[in-house]
């Protein structure tokens, strides 16, 4: 029982008074001083909840630990390609999906927009930008957001539904997850918003040429384990979300032995070849899909407090929790803080985009930034900032993720499993790493820098959940 | 200053930037000593603080604007300027005390997982955050699997039962809310003396209550096991004495301990029960001291004491194992010089300015018997009074007169200025946590009561320290005779000599 506390002189945590620390030390105690600033920055209504919900504290944390588990057993292996209508349940010839939370064609962001424009081109639903306009505003197209099915792409994350994805299937849970393919190798990429004919013909080859291929070779192999790649790539300098160099090389070593053995037509192999030459970023699609088939598997446990997704569509940043059902909890989409690529400059920069950062949802991207100093150059940071960047999230996610491990850390595992109560709790915001795309669309890639999920997204799913949790109990 | 005398109210903000009220009331009362000040308060801008602002006559509309996470400074000065440059001084002396703080090279962490994980076999947590907060940290602290000592007050009584609870639980003390002192094996935690150790263990709902009884112990030649606070409320119905049973359990297993003493007010009727039933169970001798309790009405076990300086006095008999005496010699007719006597005028008052809580209320209970009428801190006192200035309805804004002597140095100058008043009774608590000037300080008011408005009146007083305190008790015993005070062993002992004073026909008492 307590009889621990009087055995020996304790050991002492002081929080709040610092005299206190010092009077024990003087008396030749041992104790700590906690650096207190009140929880939520004082705000009363969120301290009240947070107080509150400590009395369903046990049912909290048991719904944590399932939801959790599901999210680091999760086995995201790389199965199938084919075009979004097949492969994605619930596709229809009429739907446009994009990234983030739900938007209306009117309220979509520049880059957005260019993305859709160009989507429907690629459709051959429009034969130009005027035509395309109009088609997305008639109300006979069907957006939604990639979350919904099952789906994340980077940036605009348009998919449509000729265009080739990557099917991912969890199987330690039998769901699956798709991404489309990432066309990074040209500053002016669909997915930032561009939409001409450069754009026009990688699409097509990547539905022709390309997707065919991988297809084939993918289905030949039996399915590639993705958790493996990302786990051997964070060792090697990548983190996941904004360097993928090692983990597009090694995607290319696993494949080119059978790629070779397909007998393809005529120069198609070596056109795969000059096409991952120019894109560092060919893994990104595939990481995303492999995380967000794990967070998805986590998501629907009433009690808990796992963020499971986090997505910006250009306008606003929102949140998903798996105990919060389907709703999104939404803010303005903070600015991104990086380095503009010439000739842009910072007001050219759109407010942050993307699905991309279900790899921070999942323990990755900024959050293993301690694995990839490398990209803390972007906002001039050193190496010491990169494994800050890693130890402060610890203070908001459930546990370390023993698969990926950080050489920079002592092999140290990921944080990942973001605590809705300790994101509101602590005012950390999850940090992400993100590309920046102009504002105005058809002109593609401006930038790429770090930025955070704005905290009054987490305090109002917080709100919610309370609401939520005193109705059930 | 303005030729019509009207006074500038400003408020000033430093945005997100906290800091602990003690700190910036500390500094606020140096700050009231500058020229042109007549009040200044430095709060963190909570709503509960802009409302104690507004009460003290500051416009709401001033205030507008400080959030929680920011220190508010209002402050009153003759002209703006003068207001204008307390806060610029404010500011100046606020990181001055900061880069000291940091300069102590002591390891903080930004967490308590970071914490636990710095300190292997951390095992208690001391928690002095606002009120509002202190639940909070406590329940982590406890799913962190450590015993908590809460010093916050202001924590609502649903929480404090819960967190007792999960504390019972999962065998862990919650000592507190509102708990000023308890000495850990030997380890003062928040305001205690530097007592021997010995076989005396004690458990006490009241901080000053522990801290005359252990040093009382002390002087005695007998010493301290441990010494257990439980916070003001634990012995209420609805709490049922927790705390209070956990740690009477553990002082009754600790080897080091062979007497338990136990203190508290008058436990709520139901606990009352359990309590007598628990302590019939201890394997070993307990004194009980309740306060404001007639011990002849007391049925129960173990010795009844009618003084914390009784109860001490039993402890140290039953460890030493014979009969002792159950007080200190009152020999008030020695003591006190004729023309002292004879100073007392009938229709003369006592009023005793006090900052413990515990110790107001033996006095106030000792005096309850043999004066006709006293009051208990009353707003406008008309005859005998008794006053806990820590009690909220004083310090409102201010540093506790334990922390900080200037509330009662004002307070003494305005008794001495009463005619009626004939007798000024004093606890000075000395040791960790305590004013360093607390004497000092006493002594320079008395200086200048009696240079501004002369008379002569009687300060009687009793010093609750060791000589190995930060403040020596005998060098403040010297430092307050020489101001002219008489000092006595005990509160008990002083509350005495003002009775003895006070009474028509003296009689020792």
């Amino acid at each position: 029982m307590s009889a621990n506390l009087l055995k020996a002189k304790p050991k002492i945590i002081n929080i709040g008074l610092a005299q206190f620390a010092d009077t024990i030390r003087q008396s030749g105690a041992e104790a700590i001083h906690l650096d207190w600033t009140p929880p939520a920055q004082g705000d009363l209504t969120l301290n009240k909840i947070l107080l509150e919900l400590q009395d369903d504290y046990d049912q909290i944390e048991q719904a944590n630990s399932q939801a959790i588990e599901k999210v680091l057993a999760a086995q995201p292996v790389w199965i199938d390609v084919g075009p979004a209508l097949e492969m994605i349940p619930g596709f229809s010839e009429n739907t446009v999906l994009h990234a983030g939370p739900p938007i209306s064609w009117d309220q979509m962001c520049g880059p957005m927009k260019g993305g859709v424009i160009g989507g429907l081109i690629y459709e051959g639903r429009a034969r130009n930008k005027e035509e395309a306009l109009a088609l997305a505003g008639s109300g006979r197209i069907e957006f939604a957001p990639n979350h919904h099915f099952g789906a994340v792409g980077p940036m605009s994350g348009i998919i449509t539904a000729s265009m080739p994805v990557i099917v991912v299937e969890n199987q330690e849970n039998g769901n699956r997850a798709y991404s489309n393919f990432n066309s990074e190798n040209n500053r002016k990429a669909l997915s930032f918003g561009a939409f001409d004919q450069d754009i026009q013909d990688i699409l097509n080859w990547q539905r022709d040429v390309m997707a065919p291929m991988l297809g084939a070779a993918i289905r030949k192999i039996g399915g590639l384990d993705l958790k493996g790649i990302m786990a051997r790539a964070l060792q090697m300098g990548d983190e996941c979300h904004n360097r993928h160099i090692a983990s597009t090389s090694l995607l290319l070593k696993m494949l080119l032995p059978t790629l070779a053995r397909l007998d393809l037509p005529g120069s198609r192999l070596a056109e795969f070849g000059d096409y991952l030459m120019q894109n560092d970023w060919f893994f990104l699609n595939f990481s995303m899909a492999a995380c967000k088939a794990a967070m998805d598997a986590a998501h629907g446990f009433p009690h808990s407090t796992l963020v499971t997704a986090m997505a910006r569509n250009g306008a606003q940043a929102g949140i998903r929790v798996s105990g919060l059902g389907e709703q999104w909890f939404t803010a303005p989409a903070p600015p991104v803080r990086g380095i503009m690529f010439p000739p842009f400059g910072e007001e050219d920069a759109n407010p942050d985009m993307g699905d991309s950062t279900i790899t921070e949802t999942f323990g990755l991207g900024a959050f293993a930034m301690a694995a990839a100093p490398a990209l803390v150059q972007l906002i001039g940071g050193k190496v010491a900032d990169a494994i800050g960047f890693t130890k402060s999230m610890r203070q908001i996610t459930m546990v370390e993720n023993g698969s990926f491990s950080i050489p920079n850390l002592d092999f140290a595992g990921t944080p990942t499993g973001i605590d809705l109560r300790a994101v509101v709790e602590t005012g950390i915001h999850p940090k992400i790493n993100t590309g920046i795309a102009h504002r105005r669309p058809g002109y593609g890639i401006a930038g790429a820098g770090i930025t955070e999920i704005p905290l009054s997204c987490f305090q109002e799913a917080l709100k919610e959940f309370a609401k939520h949790h005193s109705a059930r109990s | 200053m303005k030729g019509d005398g009207t006074l500038i109210q400003q408020a000033f903000l430093r945005k997100n930037s906290y800091q602990d009220s003690v700190k910036l009331m500390q500094l606020t009362e140096k700050m009231t000593q500058l020229p042109g000040v007549t009040r200044a308060f430095a709060v963190m801008g909570t709503e509960n603080n802009k409302a104690t602002l507004t009460r003290a006559g500051f416009k709401p509309a001033l205030l507008e604007g400080a959030g929680p996470n920011d220190i508010l400074f209002a402050v009153e000065t003759g002209t703006k300027e003068e207001g204008l440059r307390v806060w610029e001084e404010y500011q100046r002396a606020l990181e001055q005390e900061t880069k000291k703080d940091e300069g102590k090279a002591q390891v903080s962490a930004a967490s308590l997982k970071s914490a636990s994980s710095l300190l292997s076999g951390a095992n208690l947590s001391i928690i002095s955050v606002p009120g509002q907060y202190a639940a909070y940290e406590a329940y982590k602290a406890l799913r962190e699997g450590l015993h908590v000592h809460i010093f916050s007050d202001n924590v609502s009584l649903e929480d404090e039962i819960k967190l007792k609870k999960l504390g019972r639980q999962k065998g862990l003390l919650v000592m507190g809310p509102d708990c000023g002192t308890s000495i850990l094996s030997g380890v003062p935690i928040c305001f205690a003396n530097s007592v021997r150790r010995g076989s005396i263990g004690i458990v006490g709902a009241s901080g000053t209550g522990i801290q005359e009884v252990s040093v009382l112990i002390d002087r005695l030649g007998a010493g301290v096991s441990q010494a257990i606070g439980v916070g003001g409320r634990d012995l209420q119905d609805g709490v049922g004495g927790i705390t209070s049973i956990m740690a009477l359990k553990l002082l009754d297993w600790d080897p080091q301990t062979e007497v338990i003493v136990f203190l508290s007010k008058l436990p709520g009727k139901e606990t009352l029960g359990e309590i007598r039933k628990h302590l019939a169970q201890l394997s070993k001798p307990v004194v009980v001291f309740f306060l404001g309790y007639n011990p002849n009405e007391q049925k129960g076990v173990g010795q009844r004491a009618k003084t914390l300086e009784e109860a001490a006095h039993l402890a140290v008999s039953l460890s030493k194992k014979e009969s002792g005496p159950l007080a200190f010699q009152r020999d008030f007719a020695a003591l006190f010089p004729r023309e002292t006597l004879d100073a007392v005028r009938p229709g003369q008052y006592l009023r005793g300015l006090y900052s413990g809580g515990t110790l107001a209320g033996e006095a106030y209970y000792l005096a309850k018997k043999h004066l006709q009428k006293i009051e208990y801190n009353p707003l406008a006192p008309s005859g005998h009074a008794i006053f806990d200035l820590g009690d909220d309805q004083f310090t409102q804004g201010r540093p506790h007169p334990m922390l900080d002597p200037q509330l009662r140095s004002e307070r003494l100058l305005q008794e001495w200025a009463d005619p009626q008043v004939a007798v000024i009774l004093l606890d000075v608590v000395l040791g960790f946590g305590s004013s360093p000037e607390a004497s000092s300080s006493l002594a320079a008011a008395i200086e200048q009561a009696r240079s501004k408005y002369g008379g002569e009146k009687i300060v009687l007083a009793s010093l609750c320290g060791t000589d190995r305190d930060p403040q020596p008790r005998q060098k403040e015993q010297e430092l307050l005779q020489k101001a002219g005070v008489f000092v006595l062993p005990s509160n008990a002992a002083a509350a005495d000599a003002a009775l003895y004073l006070c009474q028509t026909e003296r009689s020792n008492l």
